[in-house]
């Protein structure tokens, strides 16, 4: 380096100019992208163009029936699993993706988002045997078109380890009353994600019937604090809060959980592992006494797809009633699927799981979008992004 | 033709000679455009983009960004008391580990710069290097099977009637002294190596204990180094978010930002200032210390 140039001179210029640019860009950012609707809905099906790529959840895209898939269309299959709504979010953003298999606290934002397309759902002949009561609903029908191809349901779980927690827990209690769950302190699995506070609030919907909450996703001021607040007494109680689903199964099968809110994927698994978990028996409906949250999962397609045609493809095939049966009950949910309840290893799989009984589900709260004018336009309820910082808040 | 064309080529070729010829400006103009122009625009060009957006605000519905000018996500960074415990926290655990891996880089750099065989040596550098070569992810993950309940950690302290830390702000500490100590101990031996071995004897011909040795000529020789290796610790450790998200239930500033970046890029990117801010704290301190004396 030269005797007179000044290297601290420099480092401020770059510094300046770095602040410039970004003032410059903060200042005149255009809006002129307003693209709610991504690209036309596909009219007929071409060739597939050999390979799709997905999101999904875990255990939603797995070799038993994703290799027939691939022998009988030349799609080769790329699964991205990701760990909570956000991620999905995230992911289908980047536009690299053909197709995810949205909750309902994603899609709505996918299609604000404008990130996924209409489906003509004439190219999905699978599509008509799906059980009525999971078509046209508010979390996967938008402007009267359907935006995706129901997946399959289900609820989330209450686990315990049965050798550290008796008697059998019935209620939500012994996660959310601070009383009953100071006794499991440190040993609390908790889902990390905002719409975890969902759960709180359909534990408060039981237990506080003043606050008068209908929809555990929409909720006004107050009803949200009450929430906040039942989960800040939660946090000291905690002893982990899961995103990934092989970080529960761990944390389960070497004691460091006893009992927490998770999914059937991670309830399998450690079971087939030979660890004393239990979760509400299906003589309760597999549900604690206050009901639970739960999710029904669409399959939607990204609006700047590469691979429209297999996305296509593979959205026939993952409700065909074959692969919607394996799908179902390798995961352990409900199928989509009102053929699939003939081709299940399991005969009464289907009953057990409740596919064909819709009153069933009235207790179960699929994940949806907290939305500002709490979904109807009725009201002033907090939206997601109120969500999230309280979440930030909760976990401090 | 094809002769003409050659003859054509052949003089666009001696033009473009004859043009830098004797210019040495000209020359090192070209050869840096490419590589100066990635960084310029490719590197600090996003980086300006992303900041940017911290002046942005987000449409709750859809998640779109609205790219009108605001503070207002710097107001919720200083309104929550939430933020501020995060940003503490953080820039607590990376001091403490930048503390921590000085103190044990230190004597290990020393005895591989001045004490060992040429032998020992090199053994010493693959040792350091090997936890490099493999993956970030493997070792925290092994640190979360150490430290669970009645894990290795247990296990080994059990019979002095001691439990391990389990996980939390204790083992997010070890866990990062642990990945970035490679980082702190390569710098120290390189500024250890410079210094002659003359100077330590002429030291101790002049009288000095060891101790004063140390003190008096190693230290303030070798501590430019130090603080070279602590900006690595340092900064690894402001933005790593993947290491809390396993041995911890804490939030660290990496973890909110990933929380946010989906659905609030904007308080993703205000919230992303905030290291840049310390580090850049951080580095003026490291210049005053002369850390960047002999770069």
């Amino acid at each position: 380096m030269r005797k007179d140039s000044h290297p601290a001179r420099t480092a401020w210029l770059v510094i300046a100019g770095l602040l410039a640019m970004m003032l410059l860009f903060a200042g005149c950012g255009s809006d002129d992208d307003d693209s709610t609707s991504g690209g036309e809905t596909v009219e007929k099906l071409g060739k597939g163009e050999g390979k799709v790529n997905l999101i999904s959840w875990a255990g939603y895209v797995e070799p038993e029936w994703t290799k027939p898939f691939e022998q009988k269309t030349g799609c080769k299959v790329n699964n991205k699993v990701a760990g909570t709504s956000d991620e999905m979010v995230q992911l289908m953003r980047t536009g690299e993706y053909d197709g995810v298999s949205a909750s309902g606290n994603a899609s709505a934002r996918l299609f604000e988002g404008g990130d996924v397309d209409a489906v003509n759902v004439d190219l999905v002949p699978n599509y008509k045997t799906i059980f009525s009561d999971l078509k046209n609903q508010s979390y996967n029908t938008f402007d009267g078109q359907p935006y995706g191809i129901p997946h399959g349901r289900g609820a989330n779980l209450l686990m315990w380890n049965s050798e550290e927690v008796q008697p059998a827990p019935t209620s939500w209690d012994v996660m959310l009353d601070p009383k009953k769950a100071t006794k499991y302190k440190g040993k609390i699995s908790a889902y990390d994600d905002p719409i975890y506070i969902a759960d709180a609030a359909v534990y408060l919907k039981a237990h506080q019937p003043d606050l008068e909450i209908d929809n555990p996703y929409q909720l006004n001021d107050e009803q949200f604090e009450a929430a906040v607040d039942l989960l800040k007494e939660q946090r000291p109680l905690v002893g982990e809060y899961w995103s990934e689903a092989t970080k529960q199964i761990s944390a389960f099968a070497n004691g460091d959980s006893t009992v927490g809110t998770t999914w059937q994927y991670q309830y399998f698994a450690l079971q087939e592992e030979g660890k004393p978990v239990k979760a509400s028996p299906a003589s309760q409906g597999f549900l604690p006494s206050e009901g639970a949250t739960g999710w029904s999962d669409t399959w939607m397609i990204s609006s700047e797809a590469e691979n429209p045609n297999c996305m296509y493809m593979w959205m026939d095939w993952i409700v065909s009633p074959k692969a919607n049966a394996q799908v179902a009950e390798y995961f352990g949910e409900a199928p989509a699927q009102s053929l699939s309840c003939d081709q299940t290893a399991q005969k009464d799989f289907c009953a057990k799981y409740h596919a064909e009984n819709p009153g069933f589900w009235k207790r179960v709260y699929y994940w949806e979008t907290p939305l500002a004018d709490c979904g109807d336009g009725s009201g002033d309820c907090k939206d997601y992004n109120e969500w999230v910082q309280a979440w930030t808040s909760i976990k401090g | 033709m094809e002769a003409e064309a050659a003859v054509v080529r052949r003089s666009v070729g001696r033009r473009l000679a004859g043009l830098f010829h004797g210019r040495p400006r000209l020359q090192v103009g070209a050869l840096l455009a490419g590589p100066v122009g990635w960084l310029v625009i490719g590197y600090l060009g996003s980086l300006a983009v992303l900041l940017a957006a911290a002046f942005w605000s987000v449409d709750a519905a859809s998640g779109e960004l609205v790219q009108t000018f605001s503070l207002e996500n710097f107001q919720t960074l200083l309104d929550e008391p939430v933020y501020k415990d995060i940003v503490g926290r953080t820039v607590l655990i990376a001091a403490l580990v930048t503390v921590t891996d000085a103190i044990l880089a230190f004597p290990i750099a020393f005895y591989m710069a001045k004490l060992a065989s040429r032998r020992g040596k090199a053994i010493l550098v693959v040792a350091v290097l090997l936890p490099l070569w493999s993956s970030y992810l493997v070792k925290v993950l092994s640190w979360r099977t150490m430290l669970s309940s009645g894990g290795v950690i247990d296990w080994a302290l059990e019979p002095i009637g001691l439990s391990g830390p389990g996980y939390g702000n204790t083992a997010v500490w070890l866990v990062m002294s642990y990945l970035w100590l490679p980082y702190m101990i390569l710098p120290i031996y390189a500024g250890l190596e410079r210094i002659p071995n003359s100077l330590i004897s002429a030291s101790e011909d002049l009288g000095a204990s060891p101790f004063t040795t140390f003190r008096r000529v190693i230290l303030p020789l070798a501590f430019p180094a130090v603080v070279a290796g602590s900006i690595f610790t340092f900064a690894l450790t402001l933005g790593d978010y993947i290491t809390p998200r396993l041995v911890s239930n804490n939030q660290f500033i990496g973890n909110v930002i990933f929380n946010n970046i989906s659905n609030n890029l904007p308080l993703a990117s205000a919230l992303a200032l905030v290291p840049i801010v310390v580090m850049v704290a951080y580095l003026l301190v490291a210049r005053k210390l002369g850390a960047f004396e002999h770069i």
